[in-house]
């Protein structure tokens, strides 16, 4: 009986130097995924970001055809590198809503114009509002919505070459 | 001398080009005029977890994103929400990950039914070794081998 | 040359390690006596080595040598001395070396100075302490090699985190590291006794300094982490349930129970098994969070040094010590006998009771701290804070916290409750009239209200002991324990008094604008950009005063660091015997109506929050009173020894005099 309980704790410490070693050949999760993939786009107004664009409310999702909502800054470093793989996407056709975080007008124009402009239309989200009801945790990511204005799928982090073609596969999936 | 000053300085100047300027949102760091709310929205943000910082609550962050979640906090509760409903509300978006305070689900059940196991062992290990009331037993009952 | 000496010192010291494990392996043979004197000259040589190794690191950060990769990497030309000096262990390599040396040079200790515990016992004692160190320098040597030269020596060096330059680096992880490689000893200590089966009161007497000492450094170092995280971090937070603040609480809950089972063993030769599986588990505690700290399997705010292939060598290294001591113990536990018996209304009886409440409280901060790891395994991230550990450990520490009050008061072996039924009634009346008295002043949670009640009661409890006791005869070790529990009730009030009644303001003010918060008046006069060695920083002007009294001018800062790049906030803290008034500046805030400039101010009136720290001196400083009590006890036994050689009629009365064990 007594012998038997002094394997106890041998039997716990075995089982946690196995999952902690898992654990360490697993690529550490550094996101936190949203949880509202595949729930409706939560009801929304943004103002316009700088002059001369619209701005962006749930409206501007519905109907149509799937589009691109992307959440950026012209004060994020990464923003610029996914700026070029935008482009590319808008030359497929596709329609990419920009939301500008905590920007300025100025700022955002300047950007525009250093970087090009893949956007239809940029809204404004000065206190992370439209970051929050989608489940964003920073700049940039990038939601697929569907015509009926479902979110399908999240991309955290920047637009990089080999997301441009599993962002066209996800806007085809959501048709 | 100072051109090679202010080349350094444009350098360094880069990484902190990656914060944004903009003030804060107004409810970032402005108390509630009613303390019974203000403390209400503390006691909910202490348990709130930033998700832009290693392991700090939004209530003790500087990050924009905590303050921004600290407006939200604040407002939600202004236009009377419950603090249980605001924190689902994060829940929903974020999962169990936003939330310090972890809920029973099916994720988290052993973070419960442990503790109370805990208690069984406790308290058997305490009958066994001071259950018997045997002051009398004092005899070596062993000697080391 | 300074980092070839370094180098050449510490293989060196692994070859030493080799040898003494090897000739400790010997001293457990019929034959092997011969062999088995190496271990301690070993030991000792190897102390002086290792702590050459670190000196020759220290050198470098001093002169800030870039040649070296260990410096260039964390330090900088620009940087104060101090903080040259205290970044040798702000990283990876160089705090590991400060790890060895320490466990190097308490293995010198050891060999150097234990006479009392049979050879046998000393030959396997050192030899596990060889074996434990040779793991060490392995991991140093062949993969954190902090003397490693740069190709082309760096032009500057990149720089310290700044939150870490700051004169807490200097203490807290040193004291720390002090007090996990003290358990160490104590694990080689428990290892050799179980190996030689050895469980005496005669060992638990050897190994109780050593518990002491690294329980004394651990109390000591997490006070200073948490003073440090509290006025560093700008927030006012003094404990976050951080997996590494919860990796430094576990080895000191552990290091707290075996402290007062190798009591009982070296006093009463009670609790025999629960002694060795403490003095394992303690080293297990301090050896798990090495490895969560350094291999980045947590999320956790000191991440540093994250690298998993480090992290699987330790992994290892916590196979090989940890598997393999609970191994030992599942074989052999079994044939060490319980000792003495005793009722549960004794002092034994509280004592096991609170052993076993401490385990339960480890086992909640263990499993909340390691339930994210677990989730993760299966993709799914939750978080695991101040909500869940502190009722769930409030269920085992409130009845801890009763029984610590009461087990002192209690005889050994047997008594009967009747006999207090006067102190009884007393703490009784006063955890009543406590939660009375604050349920009355305002509408608080339930677990501040009964801290500050318990802390109250237990604060009176600690002195009961010495109810009818002659104070000049009373042994130092037993006032180190009522100093200590004193200091527990201290720290236990200032923790929850600052989670009860703390008042907090947030507010953007212009120069000239004041505002108010629990009696104190708050005016910022104005704010100027100052300049340190590295960094530029706003100063706030600020003068604060308390009712009529004459204002105190302050100067909180927000810093900006230019090497690395970072802000930081330096806090100013205002110390009043009843707690302290907190001020921290922060970003500027637009205009005021006048076109002004307004400044984020943050302000925290916290009552008694410095008893937090007050007690934990108080506990380290108990600790010290019982170290010094037994080691004085013990020299007067060995000179009442050496006496009685010459006078033998005179041993009698002399060791009559020195010898009970005194009772705590």
């Amino acid at each position: 009986m007594n012998r038997a309980l002094y394997i106890i704790p041998l039997a716990l410490f075995l089982f946690f130097a196995g999952l902690a070693g898992y654990m360490l050949t697993q690529n550490k999760i550094q996101n936190v995924p949203s949880q509202m993939i595949e729930q409706p786009l939560p009801e929304f107004t943004l103002a316009p970001a700088l002059e001369g664009m619209p701005g962006v409310s749930k409206s501007d999702f519905v109907g149509g055809k799937p589009r691109l909502l992307n959440i950026w800054a012209s004060w994020c470093l990464p923003c610029i590198a996914e700026a070029p793989h935008l482009e590319r996407l808008k030359e497929e056709g596709v329609e990419i809503i920009g939301v500008a975080v905590r920007d300025r007008p100025e700022a955002v124009q300047d950007f525009l114009a250093r970087y090009g402009n893949p956007y239809t239309r940029i809204g404004s989200d000065d206190i992370s509002s439209l970051m929050l009801e989608v489940g964003a945790s920073g700049v940039p990511e990038t939601y697929v919505i569907d015509a009926q204005g479902n979110i399908r799928y999240q991309h955290i982090g920047d637009v990089r070459e080999e997301t441009v073609d599993l962002l066209l596969e996800k806007l085809e999936e959501a048709q | 001398m100072r051109g090679l000053l202010l080349a350094f300085l444009a350098l360094i100047a880069v990484p902190l080009a990656a914060q944004d300027t903009m003030p804060p949102a107004p409810y970032a760091y402005t108390q509630l005029d009613d303390p019974a709310l203000e403390a209400q929205a503390v006691e909910l943000m202490e348990t709130l977890r930033c998700l832009k910082c290693q392991s700090q609550s939004i209530h003790d962050s500087d990050a924009p994103m905590a303050g921004d979640m600290r407006h939200q906090v604040r407002t939600r509760l202004l236009a009377g929400e419950s603090p249980e409903q605001i924190r689902s509300w994060l829940i929903q978006r974020y999962g169990d990950y936003v939330s310090y305070q972890p809920e029973v689900s099916s994720t988290t059940w052993p973070l419960f039914a442990i503790p109370l196991l805990l208690l069984l062992v406790v308290a058997a290990i305490l009958l066994r070794r001071l259950g018997k009331r045997r002051a009398e037993d004092d005899a070596e009952t062993g000697v080391d081998a | 040359m300074i980092a070839e000496i370094g180098l050449a010192a510490l293989w060196l010291s692994a070859a030493l390690a080799v040898l003494q494990m090897v000739s400790g392996a010997f001293g457990l043979r019929a034959d092997g006596a011969q062999m088995a004197a190496y271990a301690r000259p070993a030991a000792v040589v190897q102390a002086f080595l290792a702590v050459l190794a670190f000196c020759m690191l220290l050198w470098a950060f001093a002169i800030t040598d870039l040649s070296i990769k260990l410096v260039a990497t964390n330090s900088h030309s620009m940087k104060p001395l101090i903080f040259k000096l205290a970044g040798t262990w702000g990283n990876h390599e160089g705090s590991m070396l400060l790890w060895v040396t320490v466990l190097a040079f308490s293995g010198g200790l050891i060999a150097l100075l234990e006479r009392r515990l049979p050879e046998k016992t000393m030959s396997a004692t050192l030899g596990v302490q060889g074996f434990v160190a040779l793991g060490f320098y392995a991991f140093l040597l062949l993969s954190s090699n902090p003397f490693e030269r740069l190709p082309v020596p760096a032009v500057e060096g990149s720089g310290l985190n700044p939150l870490l330059q700051d004169i807490g680096l200097a203490f807290h992880p040193p004291t720390l590291y002090i007090g996990y490689v003290g358990i160490s000893v104590a694990f080689s200590l428990a290892m050799g006794a179980l190996i030689t089966r050895q469980v005496t009161p005669d060992f638990a007497k050897v190994m109780r300094p050593w518990v002491l000492g690294a329980w004394v450094f651990l109390t000591l170092g997490i006070t200073a982490g948490s003073y440090w995280a509290y006025y560093e971090l700008g927030w006012g937070g003094w404990w976050f349930w951080d997996p590494v603040e919860n990796a430094s609480l576990m080895p000191w809950l552990a290091a707290t129970a075996l402290l007062h089972s190798v009591s009982v063993l070296a006093a009463r030769d009670a609790l025999r098994t629960w002694t060795i599986m403490l003095g394992v588990l303690a080293f297990s505690m301090s050896m798990l969070g090495t490895f969560l700290v350094r291999s980045g399997v947590l999320t956790s705010v000191h991440a540093f040094a994250v690298d998993p292939e480090r992290g699987t060598f330790i992994l290892g290294l916590l196979g090989l010590y940890i598997g393999g001591s609970l191994l030992i113990f599942a074989l052999r536990a079994g044939s060490i006998a319980e000792g003495k018996r005793f009722t549960a209304t004794s002092r034994e009886g509280a004592l096991v009771f609170n052993n076993v409440m401490l385990s339960a409280i480890l086992a909640i901060v263990l499993l909340g701290t390691l339930y994210p790891l677990l989730t993760e395994a299966f993709d799914v991230r939750v978080s695991v804070g101040p909500p869940y550990f502190n009722p769930a450990g409030a269920i085992f520490a409130i009845p801890m916290l009763i029984v610590m009050a009461i087990g002192p008061l209690l005889r050994w072996k047997s008594d009967k409750p009747a006999r207090i039924q006067l102190e009884l009634s007393i703490l009784a009346a006063i955890v009543i009239a406590v939660v009375a008295l604050v349920a009355f002043l305002g509408d608080y949670s339930i677990l501040p209200i009964l801290g500050l009640a318990l802390a109250v009661a237990l604060g009176v409890a600690a002195f009961l002991p010495l109810r009818g006791r002659n104070l000049m005869r009373l042994p130092l070790a037993t006032w180190g324990m009522v100093v200590a529990h004193f200091g527990i009730a201290v720290a236990l009030f200032g923790m929850a008094s600052e989670s009860a009644f703390t008042s907090e303001k947030l507010a953007a003010m212009a120069p000239g604008d004041s505002t108010e918060v629990a009696g104190w008046n708050v005016e910022l006069l104005g704010v100027e950009p100052v300049a340190g060695p590295n960094w530029t920083a706003m100063e706030g002007r600020i003068a604060v005063a308390r009712g009529d009294e004459a204002p105190t001018i302050i100067g909180p800062q927000a810093r900006n660091f230019w090497s690395p790049p970072q802000p930081t906030s330096e806090s100013t803290l205002v110390t009043r015997l009843d707690g302290q008034l907190y001020v921290v500046i922060g970003d500027q805030a637009g205009f005021d109506e006048n076109g002004a400039a307004r400044w984020q101010v943050r302000v925290w009136w916290k009552p008694f929050v410095t008893f937090i720290w007050y007690g934990g001196l108080l506990v380290s400083l108990g600790g010290v009173m019982a170290i010094i009590g037994r080691l004085l006890a013990d020299l007067r036994r060995r000179r009442a020894k050496t006496k009685g050689d010459e006078r033998r009629e005179d041993v009698a009365a002399l060791s009559d005099e020195a010898m009970p064990e005194p009772a705590e």
